[in-house]
């Protein structure tokens, strides 16, 4: 037999762009890698169980819950966290992505907990679709649908998607 | 919410993961991990060894042919939703497995979790095993004498229960074709959009060449302990599709399960949405047979 | 004044932190803390006989193990009664760890520390703990049998019986023309904030002092209960909230059994200790709310207009009684709505039972209340076939009976007397926004797709804002930045948004230049917590007290300067200047310099104010009376709470075969006075409503018999996605508070409180039998609408009853 079976492993990943490595026991799963070993404590917990969504992040683009992830089960992978999603301009600042500026702009979070996991979502979700095209309101739903916010009714969430689909929309004319 | 520790072991082949099966006494496969991972937060479930399959290759395809449609360990969910050349096929073979998998959850989970994966782990409440007794599918287990197939009728033993025993992958679910002049519609009733459903039904209806209802075969979620597949042909056999009473079939279907009450639904309830459901996807399907049948 | 910031959509300053995933949440703090676990008690009452830990002694990582043996001095007593009544004439709270007796599923038995959450719940497996279990009771119907008890020494489960009446209700009945008496049941839910709760605490050994943070609503209140139990003087505790992610109430209150034993810890290991809770552990052993029975009797005359009112309350208020009979007190007082009743009696009987305990949840008895009152205007309608509009119309509070005196007293121990309010004015908004006149065309357009469409209403008044205060301090320093903080907390009300818009548009500086702070005893240790829709109105208007207070001082020093008079000076933009000439001024940060007299330049700036530089020889650097620095400290302290106000309707479509219940349309007319940033408070709103529709139609706490949780996971206990919350249409109408500086009022409960009711009366419209209880679901409508003895309401004839019911 060559494969081995472990208790501990050492993970490499990269994170928002950087290659990190991490030693961790393998019951660890992707939130708690994120937040305890490499101090991106952007991620939140909420439920522990992969239903509220707030700990979702992308791997390798695609949005997935870190609480139902295994840290090992990343090793080699792409992740991108609330951390990441703001880009540096040509001089060092940051250029928020359209749905952070969407979300302040339209009032789309109060305590913020779930926050991060909605921006991410969306973002991957708006990255994904034909930024030229007029966002339906089926793909508004499909966007936030499955993320759990319990201080903002949803309504500016929403509203902070059309937003930000609009803004891509004049960025890709 | 922490799991107990376990052991863990990603094998880059079949061979490898079943040499770790039966070397780890307790080992339990890991694929999307949708269900199982948190099953092992609440430590209601504390396998020695998680025996991930992610890196096993050749596990990730959709094969469609005539004859129906094999979809590998490790396709996940949206696999089979995503706008791509395999789902297209797979959609035009055997309709019914797109259509219940936009049904499950979420898309971050349905991003992760795989169709084989809600199979093995045999929840009634699950689409994909109500979709794998419905086209009377089976799947692929290998084990360390070989590969067998396993129909649908003798894999499902109880709620989160299979027959599957010692070590052993299912490494691909086998969805039949839709048979000629066939046409599936899937409806399911969750409390929230994408929770498991109070109720959900997939059928099928087959006419004869004369247009008229030949059979109708439905299977529900979170209705009974297992999976199962009901024939309802007899409330409308032989009707024209404009003419058959669904709603006679509906109160059939009513008569055939045996549904359990829960905090969500009473048995009752479940029951009168078999009838509800019934009635109103086999209208639909219907009208989609009419349709495959005059193409 | 350029500078007008209040009452604009000002954009939140919290947010540039909060998207950028640079919060600073509990579990955020303290990398590398050691973590804390609980053992829980698996049952709902049960005599703890062992606790062997043996098994858990070779977990590696294992570092300390406490069970109530470990407990000494004030630890060992248990826990405060935050808010005694007289009324309450049992009281009865829980201890840190169980001492004896366990009486709720969830209560902490045994806490371990490790190095990390994964090793203490390995250890906290480990352990071994046996019970002999004891009768259960569960539901506030068990308890008023009392066929068992939850505690030995009260025998019939009544921890309280809280009694108010206005006069003689028993005559008033008897000569009503009309009278009705009916039962209704109200159900569990939760706060359920995302972020559950948390604590970290940092023991200094050398300073001798202890640095907590938690995430909580009231964190020096937190701090003075961590300074008794753990016997510290309160100089050397200080506590602090930092982002925390939702609150609605739990938080409140305090302290809960980890806030002092996380610190405890700390101290016993000189360790960083933390406990972040987990999904699990805050289902089972945070608060939840709202389970109430509720008998109504009332009279009435031919005009439905009511005559007299009495109400006997049966509320569950679960194993202890921490934070007193405030939800009973608020049901019974906020009962009465915007309606002028004659003569109202109300008793309410709070009541044990093996559940977690019963504190205030965002509405904290007012939902309870509304549903009780708005579902009586409902009967009296039906009784009398008039519209349900015309009822409520017909007894409302008028705009000159203000200030209104109830003859009731509120949960701040003083009267409820309204202050002001529009409530025919808002009815007819309503009615507007909600298109209720056109509830019959609805009603056919939707028959014709074959769904059942009914509409409902529910009116409300909330009491906001008691005291007994809060306060505010506000400093303009040299570099022109402007320090705002108050000790009351934030859980994403957006404080520092509104309470910078406070300041700056009293002060006259640019919002940029002020910095907020709250919660946090080191910065401002006089306070009460954030809870009661009372942060606007108390830090608001303490914080422009304050404001206010500095500019007074601003403007005398530069009088000086500028040798005017300080009546003709304003501020603007952060510029102290004479009215009407222009050049004539001078920066509000060099006031600031100036008011501080010194010897040292530490900077350029300071040299302005060294003592060679500045030259009245008539009078001594500070004059008598005066002090240095340009800040000021006031405090807001109400006469009694300010009463905002609201109406709400739902449009319901229900499917006859299904029985699903979609909410089609939902309208909102809100009273909340003065609105400092109307964004802040339509979010509030629809954060509000999003939690009435979930309490109306997804979420309970659903315990079975054996006092067993049956749905602790978000998986069953359905807080509403997007998908479940309908679209919500909003108008606004602004009565000023007469009682505070800024004539506002609370905003931040409002929204949930009509929704059960509201929905409750859309249902019944829709399908013609009669709602006792809520919330409902398909099982449970299908279930009435079989039942043949199931009353139907006079108007249910309007309803096609051959709906695919099978019989």
């Amino acid at each position: 037999m060559t494969t081995s079976v472990d208790s501990e492993r050492t993970v490499t990943v990269t994170v928002n762009g950087v290659l990190r490595e991490a030693t961790v026991p393998v019951r660890r799963v992707l939130s708690d890698l994120l937040r305890e070993d490499l101090r991106l404590t952007g991620t939140h917990v909420g439920c522990a169980h992969g239903v509220c969504g707030s700990c979702t992040v992308l791997v390798d683009g695609v949005p997935v819950r870190s609480c139902l992830v295994l840290a090992v089960q990343v090793d080699g992978a792409e992740v991108t966290t609330v951390e990441g999603l703001a880009r540096e301009d040509d001089r060092g600042g940051q250029v928020l992505h359209p749905v952070q500026e969407a979300f302040r702009e339209c009032h789309a979070l109060q305590c913020g907990f779930c926050t991060p996991g909605f921006l991410v979502t969306i973002a991957a979700g708006l990255e994904a679709r034909d930024a030229t095209a007029e966002i339906t309101e089926e793909e508004v739903d499909e966007l936030v649908g499955g993320n759990l916010c319990r201080c903002t009714g949803y309504a500016n969430i929403k509203k902070a998607v059309r937003h930000a689909a609009a803004t891509m929309r004049d960025d890709a004319r | 919410m922490k799991p107990a520790p376990f052991r863990y072991a990603d094998p880059r082949s079949l061979e490898e993961a079943l040499d770790v099966l039966t070397a780890e006494h307790g080992a339990k496969v890991l694929a999307g991990g949708q269900s199982l991972i948190p099953l092992l937060a609440m430590r209601l479930a504390a396998p020695a060894t998680l025996v991930d399959i992610n890196r096993v290759p050749g596990l990730d395809t959709v094969e469609t042919t005539g004859d129906g449609v094999r979809v590998g360990a490790l396709v996940r969910h949206d696999g089979l939703l995503r706008d791509s050349p395999d789902a297209t096929a797979a959609a035009r073979v055997q309709p019914l497995l797109a259509r219940a998998t936009a049904n499950v959850a979420h898309p971050a989970i349905r991003n992760r979790g795989t169709t084989v994966g809600s199979i093995a782990h045999a929840d009634p409440s699950g689409e994909m095993t109500a979709v794998l007794a419905l086209t009377g599918g089976s799947v692929t287990v290998a084990t360390p004498e070989g590969r067998s197939t396993v129909g649908w009728q003798d894999l499902f033993v109880g709620p989160l229960e299979t027959s599957l025993a010692g070590p052993a992958v299912v490494v691909d679910a086998f969805f039949p074709a839709l048979p000629a002049r066939s046409g599936t519609a899937f409806a399911e009733i969750s409390r929230r959009k994408g929770d498991y459903a109070v109720c959900g039904a997939g059928v099928v209806v087959t006419l004869d060449e004369d247009r008229r209802v030949a059979a109708v075969r439905a299977s529900y979620l979170s209705v009974g302990l297992v999976p199962e597949v009901h024939d309802l042909t007899e409330a409308v056999a032989g009707k024209p599709v404009d003419g058959a009473d669904w709603a006679a079939a509906g109160a059939l279907a009513r008569t055939l399960v045996d549904p359990d009450g829960d905090i969500h639904a009473s048995a009752d309830y479940r029951r009168l949405l078999v009838g509800v459901l019934t009635e109103r996807t086999l209208a639909e399907a219907a009208a989609e047979a009419l349709e495959r049948t005059a193409a | 004044m350029t500078t007008k910031l209040f009452g604009e959509p000002v954009r939140r300053r919290e947010d540039a932190r909060l998207i950028t995933g640079k919060g600073r949440y509990l579990d955020d703090l303290g990398a590398g803390a050691l973590a804390a676990a609980f053992v829980r008690s698996p049952h709902a009452h049960a005599r703890v006989t062992d606790v062997d830990v043996e098994a858990a002694l070779d977990v590696e990582g294992l570092v300390a193990i406490y069970t109530y043996e470990d407990l000494t001095g004030p630890m060992a007593e248990p826990m405060p009664v935050l808010i005694p009544h007289p009324q309450l004439h049992a009281p009865r709270t829980g201890y840190a760890l169980a001492n004896g007796v366990v009486h709720h599923v969830g209560e902490p038995v045994v806490m371990v520390v490790a190095t990390d959450r994964y090793v203490a719940e390995d250890a906290a497996d480990r352990i071994a703990v046996s019970y002999e279990e004891l009768p259960v009771v569960v539901g506030v119907d068990a308890a008023r049998e009392a066929r068992a008890t939850v505690h030995d020494d009260v025998p019939d489960n009544v921890a309280a019986r809280h009694h108010q009446e206005t006069g003689d209700v028993e005559p008033a009945l008897a000569a009503a023309p009309h009278t009705l008496s009916f039962t209704q049941y109200i159900e569990r839910s939760a706060c359920m904030p995302l972020e559950g709760k948390g604590v970290h605490a940092r023991w200094d050994a050398d300073d001798g002092s202890l640095r907590v943070h938690s995430s909580t609503q009231a964190s020096t209140s937190v701090r003075a209960a961590i300074a008794a139990k753990l016997e510290l003087s309160l100089d050397r505790v200080e506590v602090i909230a930092p982002d925390v992610g939702g609150g609605f109430g739990v938080k409140i209150v305090h302290p809960w059994p980890e806030e002092l034993l996380v610190p405890m810890a700390a101290i016993r290991l000189g360790r960083e200790v933390k406990w972040a809770e987990d999904r699990r552990e805050h289902f089972i052993s945070s608060a939840h709310e709202r389970q109430q029975r509720q008998e109504i009797t009332v009279g009435f005359d031919d005009d439905g207009r009511i005559t007299a009112l009495d109400v006997h309350v049966w509320h569950d208020n679960g194993a202890y009684t921490p934070y007193g009979i405030i939800v009973p007190i608020i049901t019974a007082t906020q009962l009465v709505g915007p309606y002028a009743i004659p003569v109202y009696r109300v008793v309410v009987e709070s009541v044990y039972t093996n559940t977690v305990i019963v504190t205030p949840y965002r509405g904290a008895g007012r939902p309870q209340g509304c549903y009780a009152m708005e579902r009586t205007m409902d009967r009296i309608a039906d009784a009398l076939g008039l519209d349900r509009a015309e009822v409520r119309r017909r007894n409302l509070i008028t705009p000159d009976q203000f200030p209104y005196d109830h003859r009731l007293t509120f949960q701040d121990g003083r009267p409820v007397i309204y202050d002001s309010g529009d409530y025919p004015g808002l009815l007819d908004k309503l009615v507007a926004l909600v298109g209720w006149d056109e509830a019959g065309a609805l009603r056919a357009d939707a028959q014709a797709r074959g769904k059942l469409l009914g509409i409902g209403m529910a009116l409300y008044v909330e009491g906001t804002g008691p005291g007994p205060y809060e306060g505010g301090h506000v400093q303009v320093l040299g570099s022109g930045k402007v320090l705002v903080s108050t000790g009351l907390t934030s859980q994403g009300q957006g404080h520092e948004t509104v309470f910078a818009q406070i300041v700056a548009s009293e002060l006259g500086v640019p919002i940029d230049d002020v910095e907020v702070h709250t919660g946090d005893t080191r910065r401002f240790g006089y306070a009460v917590g954030t809870f009661a829709s009372r942060a606007a109105v108390m830090s608001g208007n303490a914080v422009a007290l304050a404001a206010r207070g500095v500019r007074e001082k601003a403007l005398r020093i530069a009088a000086d300067v500028l040798e005017a008079d300080p009546a003709d000076l304003e501020i603007d933009e952060g510029q102290v200047q004479v009215k009407g000439t222009p050049g004539a001024s001078i920066p509000l940060r060099t006031v600031a310099v100036l008011s501080n007299p010194l010897r040292y330049a530490f900077d350029q700036a300071a040299q302005q104010a060294t003592q060679f530089v500045t030259h009245d020889d008539s009078k001594p650097p500070v004059a008598p009376g005066d002090a240095p620095g340009l800040e000021h400290r006031d405090y807001y302290s109400p006469i009694r709470s300010t009463f905002a106000s609201g109406a709400h309707a739902a449009v319901v479509e229900i499917d006859p075969r299904t029985w699903e219940i979609d909410v089609v349309r939902y309208a909102v007319v809100h009273d909340c006075g003065n609105v400092v940033n109307p964004m802040i408070v339509e979010g509030q709103v629809q954060g509000g409503v999003a939690q009435g529709v979930g309490g109306a139609l997804y979420e309970r706490m659903a315990y079975d018999g054996d006092g067993q949780l049956q749905n602790a996971s978000f998986m069953d206990f359905l807080m509403p996605y997007a998908s479940e919350v309908p679209d919500i249409a909003i108008d606004h109408q602004e009565t000023p508070s007469p009682l505070n500086p800024l004539g506002i009022k609370g905003a931040g409960e409002a929204g949930v409180i009509p929704g059960t009711a509201a929905i409750a009366s859309a249902i019944e419209d829709a399908v013609g039998r009669r709602i006792t209880s809520m919330p409902i679901s398909p099982t449970e409508l299908y279930d009435l609408m079989r039942d043949e003895t199931a009353e139907r309401t006079a108007g249910s004839q309007q309803v096609p009853l051959q709906t695919g019911v099978p019989a």
